[in-house]
């Protein structure tokens, strides 16, 4: 954890990160825009303030491990790696093309710098979590994981497995957070499958619920502090996001779920950030 | 002649090498499904406590905590009946397992139809075509409990990435040695014969050895192959009774379609055809009923590989 940047700077990071996203999934000519441009700040959050990472030495083992548990989003984390250091920017562009180490989906297996796992499949990435906050215990290790999940993930069931699981072991080296943006596929996810009331389900799966706004840096920052002095329970950050964030035309338009805009849009999207 | 000790069930064999590799290995973890007892896990939980996690029934979960455990350098085991660990947990153990491979081990306890009186629900015949497809999968179907305790071992000693076990419920003969060279991905040559091989996985080895001894009564004599790594499978020792022999049948308690006996197959095809015959269970679902009975009605028994024998040799060239 540093806080090397403010909270301005951060906020231009996160709007770079944005146009990194926009440019790669439109060269790419398909990805998931809304849901990555959603994630910005969060991402921006953890990498230039909250996790212990290091971007020379990628897999050092007292690294805060970064797990994505919804790997359609990848271009955020792409984008975010990549501003951090991880690799040159411009492979940015070579998103979901032959020969790639940015796949479709995060795969370890193509060695991009930064990646700790592959995954997809929705609903798998909170049972990984637990396994490794579970390791990080037994050998008595300070590191942290980090998980992100989607909020049309949680429809999941193995997702309430694992949930069981990290209160039962007391896991309180594990913070997840849900990307809030009432949106899936199909539509907003009150009409596709009610998950509400969500707090109230984590409680009584024994876990510590923090809230904030998932597209205000400094909220975001600061609720993941509190989460780390968390004693006893696993922590889940209800994070409330707009799908899209940034981009006026297309926010909360769960249409953009898995569009990607034409290099033309990309543009006029870049100059409209906001 | 290969001769039995005594009636041991496989599950013994997974207990005893897990054990033993957790005195071994201090990076063994083992992870329960509330069924630990039953898959002999409870030898490692009594021993090691402090590496034993209980997890619940949630198999998927299990998978997923496997692979987390193994992302930070630990070999995780996990073991349940294989109808659930193989395939309530098919899609987890693909991508998080098997995409990042990762050295999760996996259990697939009472496998086959001589799982008996629980029925259709828990007899595993299916988990051999699955497990296999997956890229990076190591698949071990040991014959009997010995075997399994080498085969529990040399699947963390001898393979990197992914495992999966299979082995079964009921006590069946025990009739390999301890100091027997089990390396993953050869086969054993059991027993002598040029006539027809049959090449057999499990549980059926012994009943391919008890065929190939009434066979040699009226002077066929058959080869004896015991393929305890499904996958990577023994080419050469497959491609060499193909051509020594002329003829295959294999056996097997799981579905003939996409099974062991496919895996054989599929290496014969392509390197040197001959007839073949398929001992397993003819695409149904099993039922309840005591083992033995359950194997004659379904045609798994050493009588139904001699008769596959008897047909498979009139078609040989
Ligand atoms: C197991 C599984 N089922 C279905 C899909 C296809 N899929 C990809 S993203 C998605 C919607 C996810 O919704 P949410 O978690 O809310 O993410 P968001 O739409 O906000 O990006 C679906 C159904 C998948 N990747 N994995």
């Amino acid at each position: 954890m540093d806080n090397k940047y403010t909270i301005l700077e951060l906020t231009d990071i996160a709007k770079e990160i944005r146009k990194d996203i926009l440019l790669s999934i439109s060269e790419a000519g398909s990805g998931h825009t809304g849901g990555s441009l959603g994630l910005a700040d969060v991402f921006t959050s953890l990498y230039f303030n909250i996790l212990n990472h290091n971007p020379q030495n990628p897999n050092y083992n007292n690294r805060d491990r970064l797990i994505l548990s919804i790997g359609h989003v990848a271009p955020v984390l792409y984008a975010a790696l990549a501003n951090a250091g991880y690799f040159s920017k411009s492979e940015l562009l070579s998103l979901r093309k032959l020969g790639t180490r940015l796949q479709g989906h995060p795969g370890k297996n193509h060695n991009l710098p930064g990646i700790e796992l592959s995954s997809g499949s929705l609903g798998q990435g909170l049972s990984i979590s637990v396994g490794l906050a579970l390791s990080a215990k037994s050998d008595k290790k300070k590191w942290k994981v980090y998980t992100i999940l989607g909020d049309g993930e949680l429809q999941e069931g193995s997702i309430w497995e694992a949930a069981m699981s990290a209160a039962h072991y007391k896991l309180n080296n594990l913070i997840a957070l849900v990307d809030r943006n009432h949106v899936q596929i199909d539509g907003q996810t009150n009409k596709v499958m009610d998950i509400e009331p969500l707090a109230e389900k984590w409680k009584a799966f024994g876990w510590n619920v923090l809230n904030c706004n998932g597209n205000n840096i400094a909220e975001i920052i600061d609720t993941y502090k509190i989460a780390n002095s968390e004693k006893t329970k696993p922590t889940v950050i209800i994070a409330e996001t707009v799908m899209g964030k940034g981009v006026p035309e297309i926010e909360g338009n769960y249409l953009w779920h898995g569009k990607a805009p034409s290099k033309e849009q990309a543009k006029l999207f870049i100059n409209s950030l906001r | 002649m290969i001769r039995k000790t005594n009636n041991i069930p496989t599950r013994v064999g997974f207990g005893e090498g897990l054990k033993e590799l957790g005195k071994k290995n201090k990076n063994i973890i083992a992870l329960g499904a509330d069924i630990t007892a039953s898959v002999n896990m409870n030898l490692f939980a009594e021993e090691f406590p402090e590496r034993f996690y209980s997890l619940g029934i949630a198999e998927q979960n299990i998978v997923g905590v496997a692979a987390g455990f193994a992302l930070d350098n630990k070999i995780p085991f996990f073991s349940t009946y294989a109808v659930f660990s193989a395939l309530r947990t098919t899609d987890q153990i693909r991508v998080s397992v098997c995409y990042n491979n990762l050295p999760v081990k996996i259990g697939g306890a009472h496998a086959g139809i001589s799982v008996g009186a629980d029925g259709a629900t828990h007899q595993a015949l299916e988990d051999i075509a699955i497990m296999r497809v997956l890229p990076n999968m190591t698949v071990i179907s040991p014959c009997d409990a010995t075997q399994t305790k080498l085969a529990t071992i040399a699947s963390v000693e001898q393979v990197k990435g992914p495992a999966y076990i299979r082995y079964g419920r009921d006590a069946v003969p025990n009739f390999t040695s301890e100091n027997q060279e089990f390396i993953i991905g050869k086969g054993q040559e059991l027993v002598k014969g040029n006539d027809i091989t049959i090449i057999a996985t499990g549980h059926m080895v012994w009943e391919a050895i008890k065929a190939a001894e009434e066979l040699g009564k009226n002077k066929i004599l058959a080869r004896v192959i015991n393929i305890h790594t499904i996958k990577p499978i023994d080419k050469e020792i497959i491609i060499k009774a193909a051509k020594e022999t002329g003829a295959i049948v294999t056996a097997e308690e799981h579905q003939i379609m996409g099974g062991f006996g496919s895996a054989v197959a599929e290496v014969v095809v392509a390197n040197n055809p001959v007839p073949m015959e398929f001992i397993g269970m003819n695409n149904q679902f099993g039922e309840s009923g005591e083992p033995e009975k359950l194997l004659v009605k379904y045609k798994m028994k050493s009588k139904n590989i001699i008769d596959a024998v008897k047909r498979v040799l009139q078609r040989k060239k």
